[in-house]
């Protein structure tokens, strides 16, 4: 064994066998997965506050979620809407995935989440109360609140999950580099995961430390706010909500006796240094690419959709078709984009690519990009439009791109679970 | 080569903490035993519960960095950065080198950003005054305050590192678990040279206060430069700190070929949580017994290896009896011959950060030989009988040191370094 | 000076610190069951005694309202203080 716990020769198989969603598409995955054959979008004014001031006000919210009805009593106070949607999200995947965690091994189960900012309109509340009020107005739940590591925790200790838990940042790609440290974990003598990302930072001080990037769409109509990929595009629209799944290795998954929605086949992770939102180059995501294929044992004519990162900037729009175009040739490979009818969600974000990914895996089916109109000049791929495309595909690859330069991507395969498709 | 066959050695070792500029003033302040707690100056305390701290006499523009980067980056970048230029410089590695995909960052930290996040909010709320704060008056870094991972971003520029980048928040087991992130890395063969460490500089009103209400930090404000009392009688809570240590780590054969001196090989690590409680512990240290068991497991020793334990030892009553029983629970008799110590007693808790900086200060005493004393341990918790090395560093044989980390949220890391070939089979 | 009553003790729990779906705060035994048992760590206490302070004005030294056991104590325990703080 090595010194992280790597045992010789060894790569097993990891699964996921269960998924929880909340997102503007909807709570649990049967209704996120019928928004996105349907190409219903979440997006809408904003109405978690006032957005009449900002030069953003639309975004995608999650419609109906009650934080009492969905997360323990207790919790609600002590923790950040990020945290109630993954404790939601967990015992929605677990419950999917027919995992007890009662019934199995307490230091090999754990919580890998991405976080992007945290529990930030909690932390925005602590922030009045000390600037307003003094410091003896902080609460005591400000302390495991507000920090990055505050749903991990949570969440571990809800289900009594002992095993070597983390916490990811890497802003939009951290949902796919939490999935890619999930398989890490199941290398190294973990059995099970709760692995994803989960994202709320819809309050005024997120949204306008966001406006900051200059990367938010100002257009005010919700279907015309976020178009990747589009002669339109104008940016994007942020979003809340994410993705928590189970990961488990195969061999647990088969002596629990339950079907797999698919497999993480191959990860890898890399940077631009020289990502500065203007001039991004679309080598290092070409590179990511190839080394995940690597990673996954596969070439590109292998891969039978790919979940476009769909940035919505166009600088990055084209670096991100350019690289598809070189690795796969021009439209190669049919590219979807069905975060048009979320929004960026942050670390929650790439969560749910890999969750709809793995339930179109499922249905068999290619889900459109909704509401794109002319696609830009120079963006020659082939881009899923109008209509789900039923192809059966057995791959898909989910890319991602955070802030700064991270940049990701997954490979995932076909499982056992079937769907049944519900073709809008 | 398999897993097994990719070791990952530390190679330059760069420290921003408390007390003194660099690598070599830190090692002289922790075996000098000298403490550099003292009163709050970076904000006003005054009203504060918790009024004390070790603060790093840090200038950004003398420390190097440009005024664009001083401007940019939160006081948290400005650490790392400056450690991980300190680091590339001690190992002499040319970064990003011949193949930047092979190159990769982890950076741990428990609040990223939050004191320019905060400094800002102040501006944009008008002083609290405003739940729709206002954009107009919003910086253009401000993005890169609200996201920790800008932290990792910053030093992966200064390397020009094309491959994995990540930014690790396991509260203030962070340090600890970037550095094992970064042994995984060049085990599984993803890159050849990592950048790791943490950074934390969470000396801001907020922070203070958050501690403040949950009475975790010390309230000793009368005598700041005693008030930090890890595993010692009078202790009543930590005493927070700021800083950031970064190391180079390379995989050993790459390191050897390029004439590399080697600090310690990292030969074991692993980690669980205690699925307890967000702040609390129990008192049996049942879930870091078995980060120890498992690290131990990893490296291929026994208890009877170690020979160093460089405690977590934040100086809070459940902790240090925590961390007390956990040694005991996984070492057995040898818990009761080691020397272990925290120095926390001298720099504070720097929260996720610590963690680097306690594995920078293990592989500065494996080269050494010294171990770091606990400062202001005169009279012991009668329930903490373990050799916490008082007062005084001493001069001491180590082929191998362990070093533990435990934090809110739960999680308890553990992880294992050895003097270069003082692997498990190999004369040391 | 306000008075401080079982139901002020509900209603800063119920505040600060939340409800589990399995307590009954409005029981007949709240007032004798124990912190632990409604489901308030040390945590909640914690909150507890920083939200009584603001809103009694007075101080409760540290540890001193964790060292009681159910809102009954707790109640007596902020009463004695309040009479304090009267003379």
């Amino acid at each position: 064994m090595s010194a992280s716990g790597i045992r010789p020769g060894r790569r097993g198989r990891s699964v996921v066998t269960g998924i929880g969603v909340v997102a503007p598409t909807g709570i649990g995955a049967a209704r996120h997965w019928e928004s996105v054959l349907a190409g219903k979008s979440g997006i809408g004014r904003i109405t978690r506050f006032d957005p009449t001031g900002y030069p953003v006000r639309v975004a995608g919210e999650v419609p109906g979620f009650r934080a009492g009805e969905q997360v323990p009593g207790r919790l609600v106070p002590q923790t950040d809407r990020f945290t109630h949607f993954a404790l939601a999200a967990a015992e929605d995947a677990l419950a999917d995935a027919a995992a007890d965690p009662a019934t199995l091994p307490e230091y090999e189960m754990a919580v890998v989440t991405a976080s992007s900012s945290g529990g930030t309109e909690f932390g925005q509340h602590e922030m009045e109360n000390l600037y307003q009020q003094g410091s003896s107005w902080v609460g005591a739940y400000q302390s495991i609140a507000w920090f990055y590591a505050a749903t991990t925790g949570q969440v571990s200790i809800r289900h009594g999950m002992r095993g070597p838990c983390g916490v990811i940042c890497g802003e939009q790609a951290g949902g796919l580099d939490a999935l890619g440290q999930s398989r890490r974990l199941l290398d190294t003598g973990s059995r099970l995961v709760l692995s994803g990302g989960t994202d709320a930072s819809l309050c005024p001080y997120g949204l306008v430390a966001q406006l900051s990037t200059g990367h938010l769409s100002t257009e005010d109509d919700p279907a015309r706010a976020y178009l990747p990929f589009d002669a339109a595009a104008s940016g994007f629209v942020p979003g809340e909500g994410g993705a928590i799944l189970v990961v488990e290795n195969a061999e647990a998954a088969r002596a629990r006796g339950v079907p797999s929605y698919g497999e993480l086949l191959g990860y890898a992770a890399g940077f631009d240094p020289t990502a500065d939102g203007t001039a991004a180059r679309h080598s290092v995501l070409v590179s990511v690419i190839h080394r995940a294929l690597t990673d996954a044992g596969l070439t590109p004519d292998a891969v039978d959709m790919v979940f476009a990162d769909a940035s919505g900037v166009p600088a990055e729009d084209l670096a991100e078709a350019r690289a598809i175009t070189e690795v796969f040739g021009p439209g190669g490979v049919p590219v979807t984009a069905p975060k048009t009818l979320t929004g960026r969600l942050y670390a929650g974000g790439a969560a749910l690519d890999v969750a709809t990914a793995l339930l179109a895996l499922s249905a068999g089916v290619v889900p459109h990009t909704a509401g794109l109109g002319r696609p830009a000049p120079g963006c020659e791929i082939d881009l899923v439009l109008d209509r789900p495309r039923q192809t059966d595909p057995r791959t898909a690859l989910v890319l991602a791109r955070g802030h700064g330069g991270f940049t990701s991507a997954l490979l995932v395969g076909a499982g056992d679970r079937p769907l049944r498709a519900q073709p809008a | 080569m398999t897993p097994a066959d990719r070791r990952a050695v530390i190679t330059g070792v760069g420290a921003v903490a408390p007390g003194g500029h660099g690598r070599e003033a830190y090692w002289d302040l922790l075996t000098a035993g000298r403490t550099a707690t003292r009163r709050i100056s970076l904000f006003d305390p005054a009203g504060f519960r918790s009024r004390v701290a070790a603060e790093c006499d840090f200038d950004p523009l003398a420390a190097g960095l440009t005024p664009q980067e001083v401007r940019r980056m939160d006081r948290a970048g400005q650490f790392a950065v400056v450690a991980a230029r300190e680091a590339v410089a001690d190992s002499g590695i040319e970064l990003p080198g011949a193949d930047p995909e092979r190159v990769a960052v982890s950076i741990g930290s428990a609040v990223g950003c939050t004191t320019g996040l905060e400094e800002e909010y102040a501006v944009l709320s008008d002083g609290g005054r405003h739940w729709l704060v206002d954009h107009s008056y919003g910086v253009p870094h401000l993005y890169g305050h609200m996201v920790p991972s800008t932290l990792a971003v910053e030093v992966a520029r200064q390397a020009g590192a094309e491959g994995p980048v990540a930014l690790i928040s396991t509260g203030c087991t962070s340090g600890l678990d970037a550095i094992g992130h970064a042994v995984q890395l060049i085990e599984e063969g993803t890159a050849d040279v990592v950048l790791a460490g943490a950074t934390d500089a969470p000396l801001s009103p907020i922070t203070s206060a958050c501690f403040d209400a949950i009475k975790a930090t010390t309230a000793n404000n009368d005598d700041p430069e005693h008030a930090s009392r890890p595993f010692d009688g009078r202790r009543d809570g930590f005493v927070l700190g700021e800083g950031s240590a970064v190391m180079v780590i390379e995989e050993l054969e790459s390191a050897r070929r390029r004439g590399a001196t080697v600090y310690a090989e990292i030969l074991g690590f692993a980690g669980r949580s205690n699925a307890f409680h967000m702040t609390g512990l129990k008192p049996d240290g049942r879930e870091m017994a078995e980060a120890i068991r498992v690290a131990l497991d990893r490296a291929r020793l026994d208890p009877g290896d170690i020979d160093y334990i460089n405690a977590h030892g934040s100086g809070t009553k459940q902790n240090d009896r925590h961390e007390t029983a956990a040694f005991k629970r996984s070492l057995g008799q040898r818990a009761r011959e080691v020397p272990i110590s925290s120095i926390k007693s001298m720099i504070g808790h720097s929260l996720g950060a610590i963690g680097s900086l306690e594995i920078a200060a293990c592989a500065l005493a494996l080269r050494h030989q010294v171990v770091p004393p606990t400062a202001n341990l005169s009279t012991p918790d009668p329930e903490c009988d373990l050799d916490y090395v008082p007062v005084t560093a001493r001069e001491h044989r180590m082929d191998r040191v362990l070093s533990v980390g435990s934090g809110f949220g739960g999680f308890q890391t553990a992880m294992v370094l050895g003097r270069p070939s003082a692997r498990h089979g190999e004369a040391a | 000076m306000p008075e401080f009553t079982l139901d002020d003790l509900r209603r800063i729990l119920r505040a600060s610190a939340g409800v589990d779906e399995q307590t009954d705060l409005d029981g007949d035994h709240f007032a004798d069951t124990a912190f632990a048992d409604l489901g308030y760590d040390s945590l909640a206490l914690l909150e507890l005694v920083n939200r009584i302070e603001r809103e009694y004005g007075i101080q409760i030294p540290d540890g001193d309202l964790a060292h009681t056991q159910s809102p009954a104590e707790a109640l007596a325990y902020v009463h004695t203080r309040l009479r304090e703080a009267r003379v």
